[in-house]
């Protein structure tokens, strides 16, 4: 049972709630300084080739025009992953996409800037282009990259978890399927903004809209060859960010530049077309699930391949890889597990952290497999799924540590409230039902710079004022970070949230947080504040009590003021309580700090996935499918997500309905895709649509109407027992979509989106006497490196890899059913 | 040449002297400094931008300026009176109506328009009359309960 409590749990406006709906919040953009010169960038128009030459006389001869950049400015490469430091502020001898910025010019105002932009002359040499992952394995040269496991391929990794063939040759059946997941983008609808000044000592101040402000400190301080400590990174309240404002962006480095060298602010605002170049969105995931199972539906073992387009750069790529296979065991019982996945080098946006990062492609790919072996096995997919959810307090096949689950009570409550039992199956031609689950992490166990530096770091400053102002490196994005740091302060000071004053995302004020990615920051900033406030409480419950004679343990913070439970009218304002605090101790500060727990994985590659605790999910859609035309409308969705418990409902409600409908458009819809130019027409690689016009998303008349459900079981690792709910909810929406289809219209659609052409293509197959399905059919040979073996903990494995050479071999057991019942037994005697 | 541009914004006789190709959008929040009104897209999809032009609502980033000489304007800065928020503004902020802000804006004033003509919408109209702004964070739902709950003060 959650504590009493007079902030946390209940539903509130939250703390930025006016600044918003009055227009007042300051977004990148909108900070506009005296003296203040804009910025554009000249971006390449052809998808990889060598520069011969920037001619920039004529730019830099404009009437108007400060300082024109290229790429020998900028000899310092950076990027968000130590291992893929492969990015220049400015393309040096190389660009590799349609949108690669090549030169910079700043101006008095943007239309000059355009202007000059326009009149820089370069010079290219064009080189073969990679459109797919089939170009990149099939030609080692050019290399997009110098780096890389071999020729354009970025990474290439296999992981194996016991016995697998074994497991699935002893299985009563095998599902061997081909998914493919389309990629698509963020679109938030700020552009991307940074504004940069030299301050009057000298250093430098950058705004920006980012996600990630000490990454992107981190970044500058390499780019610039400059010291961390005379650099301020401020992040603006982010206009939406999903992911895509998590690397640091070659324009936030050249305007940065700029104002140390104009010595005066500098602005760039991308506009909608360049924002769809910085992309770092989902990547398109080729996967082949070969899965064994018995005949009671239960899973033996699991063998996935995953093939992703990375695009031109690395962005958060080998994390993105691993992540397509590391939260399938956290989710289902899964006793052996094989898995293998490799990112190639393309000529296009590169590809990163999108909601659900790397985990929404291999969650679709397994979903709809489970819907498959349902029918086969003739078991309601509900209850396939019950009978195969991971038990709490357990550790998975690759070794992840796994709290709460309260998996099962989602399924339950979601095929309740749908009336499941009397939809499935059961509904007329064209009307369908689908059911799919999924988990999430609540914050990454490991931070992106290996280091043993805490991942957030809150401080409280509290005066005779009885002001209560708190620090945070924290990021609004607009998923309420700063309510939720504000309320458990609120909430442990026994004061009301709006006397306290946040100041967050700012390097030069607050201390560090890693930043708003990974669903992180309720869990670990609020373990932080958690720390930070019941410091501050305690100095001022010692000096309450030692002023007022009550013992410590009977002082109440509560409405304000600081009281004897036995004797309420026995007490201090807050603000009292602060100055006796402030008389007997100087000066009011406390510091709090968050540190995940040690990971139990110790191969290689078992930094990702492991978190303090996760979330999940089950969500139950309803469509109507037209026969006709394919048309695909969503009436509603059911949704339970496992929140732990809900700091502030109305905010979660939110997250989980933004969830969904992020979801509903990648399922229906979102597309990020590439067309070539005919050869006559420079035979480029160009974007299909870069417009929010073509680009399409949901409207409010697309949206179904949301049923949501929270299951609220605390969770010891997470604040107040809080998970996780900025990503887990999109994740089960489209496997959920292409379930309810397949019971509305009997095709199968196993490639994201769920198009209406794709869905006619499968009826005419079924028509046609083939197979009544559309999706890709093979999955290609990939050189895979040797697999790391790791035996599962069941069968005395340690963590490390087997094969890993600086160890003796690890014995292994038997496969198959033996190694379920090893996995249960021993799961039975270790809880 | 720059323009001269003579206007009512939010009630105030405003002027500036101004590009004559400058969108009603660049003016406002450039020249009149008023950048809760937002942009997105460029060209007139997001709704972001939205203000009312003489009550009648109006994407400023597909508006010349010099078309509104002499014109009312309202923008989101113009919801306040008397220090209090307008019905719209206090359930969005009570119902979780905006998230990241940013469409905020254009929401509050596109509803704005919609209360006004039609003070009590069913809520298929509501949606119809949103229809054309985004929003990438909240999935509407809170947004339609807001303005629900707006028509009903």
């Amino acid at each position: 049972m959650a504590t009493p409590t007079s902030v946390i749990g209940k539903a509130r406006r939250r703390v930025d709630a006016r600044a918003k709906v009055t227009g007042q919040t300051k977004f990148a953009d909108d900070v506009m300084l005296p003296r203040m010169v804009h910025c554009r960038l000249l971006r390449s128009s052809v998808p990889h080739a060598k520069i011969l030459r920037v001619d920039t006389t004529k730019a830099e001869a404009l009437d108007g025009v400060h300082l024109v950049l290229t790429g020998e400015q900028f000899p310092i490469a950076y990027g968000i992953l130590p291992v893929s430091h492969d990015e220049h502020a400015l393309c040096r001898d190389v660009v590799r996409f349609v949108g690669d910025p090549v030169a910079a010019v700043v101006a008095r105002d943007e239309a000059t800037a355009e202007r000059a932009v326009h009149l820089i002359d370069v010079e290219y040499e064009p080189l073969r282009t990679f459109a797919s992952p089939a170009d990149s394995l099939a030609y080692p040269e050019p290399r997009i990259h110098e780096y890389g496991d071999f020729g354009n391929v970025h990474k290439a990794v296999a992981l194996e978890f016991g016995e697998v063939d074994d497991a699935i040759a002893k299985a009563d059946l095998v599902f061997d399927d081909v998914f493919f997941f389309e990629g698509n983008t963020h679109l938030p609808l700020e552009q991307h903004a940074t504004v940069a000044t030299k301050d009057p000592d000298g250093k430098l101040v950058v705004y920006s809209s980012t996600q990630t402000p000490h990454y992107l400190h981190r970044a500058l301080a390499k780019a610039l060859a400059m010291p961390a400590a005379h650099i301020r990174v401020i992040a603006t309240p982010n206009g939406g960010g999903f992911g895509g404002k998590s690397d640091p962006f070659n324009h936030e480095v050249v305007v940065a530049y700029a104002a140390m060298r104009l010595d005066r602010p500098v602005k760039i605002c991308l506009n909608r077309e360049e924002v769809f170049y910085c992309h770092r969105g989902r990547h398109p995931v080729l996967m082949r699930f070969r899965t064994g199972v018995t005949n009671d539906g239960r899973i033996t073992g699991l063998d996935l391949q995953t093939l992703l387009d990375g695009g031109a750069y690395g962005s958060y790529g080998v994390a993105s890889t691993f992540y397509t296979g590391a939260l399938q065991t956290v989710t289902y019982d899964i006793p052996t597990y094989r898995f293998r996945g490799c990112r190639v080098f393309t000529n296009k946006p590169p590809c990163g952290p999108k909601r659900g990062h790397g985990t929404p492609q291999s969650r679709f790919g397994q979903e709809v497999q489970l819907d498959k072996i349902a029918e086969k096995l003739v078991i309601d997919p509900a209850d396939l799924r019950l009978g195969i959810v991971q038990p709490p307090d357990s550790l998975t096949a690759n070794f992840l540590r796994v709290g709460t689950i309260g998996l099962a009570d989602c399924i339950t409550k979601v095929v309740e409230r749908s009336d499941w039992r009397n939809k499935f199956k059961k509904l007329p031609l064209g009307k369908g039902v689908g059911l799919a689950c999924s988990s999430y992490l609540s914050g990454a166990g490991l931070p992106i710079n290996w280091n043993d530096l805490p991942h957030s770091g809150v401080q409280l400053k509290l005066d005779r004022s009885g002001g209560v102002t708190v620090f945070c490196g924290a990021t609004e994005i607009g998923q309420g970070s700063d309510d939720v740091l504000v309320g458990i302060v609120a909430e442990i000071l026994g004061i009301d949230p709006f006397d306290v004053r946040a100041v967050t995302g700012d390097t030069d004020l607050t201390p560090v947080d890693l930043g708003s990615y990974s669903s992180r920051v309720t869990l670990m900033m609020g373990n932080a504040a958690i720390q930070a406030t019941e410091r501050a409480r305690d100095f001022i419950a010692i000096a309450v009590s030692a002023k007022l004679g009550v013992p410590r343990e009977r002082l109440v913070f509560a409405d304000r003021r600081v009281f004897d439970a036995q004797d309420p009218a026995k007490g201090a304002t807050f603000q009292e309580a602060v100055c006796m605090a402030e008389a007997r101790f100087g000066t009011l500060g406390t510091t709090g700090s968050y540190t995940p727990p040690r990971s139990a994985a110790r191969f290689k590659g078992g930094g990702v996935g492991p978190s303090p605790t996760y979330s999940y999910t089950a969500a139950v859609v309803e469509v109507d499918v037209d026969p006709e035309t394919g048309w695909v409308t969503v009436p509603r969705v059911w949704i339970a997500h496992d929140i732990g418990r809900a700091l502030n409902p109305t905010l979660v409600r939110g997250q989980v309905e933004g969830g969904v409908y992020m979801g509903i458009g990648e399922a229906l819809m979102e597309e990020q895709v590439f067309r070539r130019l005919p050869a006559k027409l420079s035979h480029a690689l160009v974007h299909k649509f870069p417009s929010i016009l073509e680009y399409k998303s949901p409207t409010s008349l697309d949206m179904p109407e949301v049923i949501t459900d929270l299951i609220e079981h605390p969770d010891p690792a997470g604040p107040f027992g809080a998970k996780e709910v900025g990503q887990g909810p999109l994740l089960p929406i489209m496997p959920a979509v292409a379930n309810a289809v397949y019971d509305a219209v009997g095709v199968r659609i196993d490639s994201i989106p769920v198009t209406p052409e794709k869905i006619l293509r499968a009826l005419e197959a079924k028509a046609a006497g083939k197979p009544a399905r559309s999706g890709p059919s093979s999955f290609p040979d990939i050189p895979w490196p040797e697999t790391l073996r790791v035996t599962p903990p069941w069968a005395g494995g340690d963590g490390r890899a087997s094969n890993d050479p600086d160890r003796p071999t690890n014995r292994h057991v038997d496969a198959g059913v033996e190694a379920r019942a090893a996995k249960a037994a021993w799961e039975k005697s270790s809880s | 040449m720059k323009l001269h541009l003579t206007l009512t914004v939010n009630g105030e006789s405003a002027d500036a002297l101004v590009d004559p190709n400058k969108t009603l959008l660049e003016v406002l929040r450039e020249d009149l400094q008023l950048t809760g009104t937002k942009h997105g897209c460029e060209l007139g999809e997001c709704g972001a931008c939205a203000v009312l032009v003489d009550g009648q609502p109006l994407l400023s980033c597909l508006m010349v300026a010099h078309e509104c000489q002499g014109r009312a304007v309202t923008t989101v800065e113009g919801l306040v009176e008397d220090g209090r928020l307008h019905p719209l503004q206090e359930c969005f902020a009570d119902l979780g109506g905006a998230q990241c802000g940013y469409c905020t804006p254009g929401i509050l004033i596109t509803a704005k328009a919609l209360l006004d003509r039609e003070p009590h919408p069913s809520r298929e109209l509501i949606k119809e009359a949103l229809s054309g702004n985004l929003c990438r964070c909240t999935g509407y739902q809170q947004i339609l309960d807001a303005v629900e709950a707006a028509a009903k003060r």
